[in-house]
């Protein structure tokens, strides 16, 4: 394993690789630390959770970390260009993490530079690190990932997390995907093409509620909408509370990438179905494997 | 050929016969033929035994690669593309839509990597011929036809 660019990039034995490896990880066995090698984080859009969820996972696997939390700390807000940042960058790293808010930008420089890429998330569809969190989580739970019924509640359209997670499902076979978001915020179509399993579209969370094992909701930013009324109107209807886990399945489970504003009521946080924070939490287990299996060789 | 009496036979080089009306005025940008240093000769509106009127482009001193050939069934695909050496055709050849077209075309989405970074060209790969479906290798976003014609011929 070289790089990690795309959810479609890896196969189903090396994404159950990764799984037994953060397992073992979880269990505390000890894993080979990789000392004298250094990872360079290089978010170029800021994400305080993912870029601490990286740098954690580095520093307990004995590795050195550098780089920069947005673009205002490095040259770039001085013209430099992002392929020369990568360069820089490559003299004197090992491995490369790269956030970014541009389609594209880590498998660009995945050809820039020989140095091992991992996309911590760019533009508006890859974040693969996060779906393998999302299906390790899915696995922890029902001891599969194949056959069950997924629902994907939020924005659709924009939604970076959703996007990778349903490319890296075609890598599965989920029995079926509802996806489920306001008209303005659906799924793109030409994205849909690319979906290789059963999925249905509608706007009413309530309709398919009873049906999915796991409900993976997502925020619906405001900014997306002309004005508050709408946005408030939008957001009522897709708020996750007692009520609605009380109509879901008995052993259905709720995920959410984080941070959760108001898409999901705090009273639900402790429920048996509410497993976004062991999902947030194994993120530092996932990229740790992620490091091992890149760098450890 | 009508054209003899405007354009002299070229010794050795490329000539691209076929070309639908006033689409031969595209082809030096999709070939980049201005960049070098061989004669071009460009003949829009020519009589035609096949078609009613037709273009034609002459190369002097240089042979037309595969990649190149195939970017013309973008916008002539019943074009024929004659090889000259020493004033005999040495080998035809037809235009066949590419799999792989690099750093021609622009990517519609403004939120990708190849419209903000000098050095990331754009790579579309084919997904389907008909209709023409060219995808970006960057961010996945489509174009079809007509936003390739309208790239190509720079409208
Ligand atoms: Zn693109």
């Amino acid at each position: 394993m070289k790089n990690i660019i795309s959810s479609t990039d890896l196969g189903r034995k090396e994404i159950e690789e990764i799984f037994s490896l953060a397992s073992s990880i979880k269990k505390g066995k000890k894993v080979k630390a990789i000392r004298d090698k250094v990872v360079a984080l290089a978010f170029f859009e800021p994400s305080t959770r993912t870029f601490t969820s990286f740098d954690v996972a580095a520093k307990r696997l004995g590795l050195q970390t550098t780089g920069f939390r947005s673009e205002h700390e490095t040259s770039v807000a001085k013209e430099e260009t992002f392929a020369d940042t990568i360069r820089m960058l490559s003299s004197y790293a090992d491995c490369l993490v790269i956030r970014h808010k541009f389609d594209g930008a880590a498998k660009f420089a995945s050809q820039i530079t020989n140095r091992p890429i991992i996309n911590a998330g760019d533009g508006k569809r890859e974040h693969p690190t996060q779906s393998l969190i999302d299906l390790y989580t899915v696995l922890n739970s029902f001891g599969k990932i194949d056959g069950l019924r997924y629902g994907i509640v939020g924005d659709l359209k924009y939604g970076r997390a959703v996007h990778s997670l349903l490319s890296m499902l075609t890598t599965f076979k989920p029995r079926h995907v509802h996806l489920i978001s306001p008209r303005q915020l659906e799924m793109p179509k030409g994205f849909l093409k690319g979906l290789n399993y059963p999925y249905g579209e509608t706007e009413r969370l309530e309709s398919v509620i009873g049906d999915v094992d796991v409900l993976y909701a997502t925020r619906i930013q405001k900014e997306r909408f002309p004005d508050e009324i709408e946005y408030n109107k939008v957001k009522e209807s897709y708020r996750i509370d007692r009520d609605i886990v009380s109509r879901m399945k008995d052993k259905a489970i709720i995920l959410h990438p984080l941070p959760r504003v108001t898409e999901i009521s705090r009273d639900v946080d402790a429920t048996e179905k509410a497993k976004y924070f062991e999902q947030a939490g194994n993120g530092v287990p996932i990229r740790m494997a992620l490091y091992s299996k890149i760098l450890g060789g | 050929m009508d054209d003899t009496i405007m354009i002299n036979k070229i010794r050795h080089g490329t000539v691209i016969d076929h070309i639908p009306v006033r689409k031969a005025l595209m082809i030096p940008r999709i070939l980049r033929l201005t960049e070098g240093k061989d004669t071009i000769a460009i003949l829009v509106n020519a009589k035609s035994r096949l078609m009613d009127r037709k273009d034609i482009v002459k190369i002097e001193n240089r042979i037309l690669k595969d990649s190149e050939v195939n970017m013309l069934s973008l916008i002539a695909p019943g074009a024929t593309i004659n090889m000259i050496k020493d004033y005999k055709v040495a080998e035809k050849k037809s235009a066949v839509i590419p799999q792989r077209i690099e750093g021609l075309l622009k990517c519609p989405n403004g939120h990708c990597i190849t419209n903000h970074d000098p050095e990331a060209l754009t790579v579309f790969d084919l997904v389907t011929k008909s209709p023409l479906e060219m995808r970006c290798g960057y961010c996945n976003v489509s174009i079809d036809e007509s936003e390739a014609l309208k790239q190509v011929s720079g409208e």
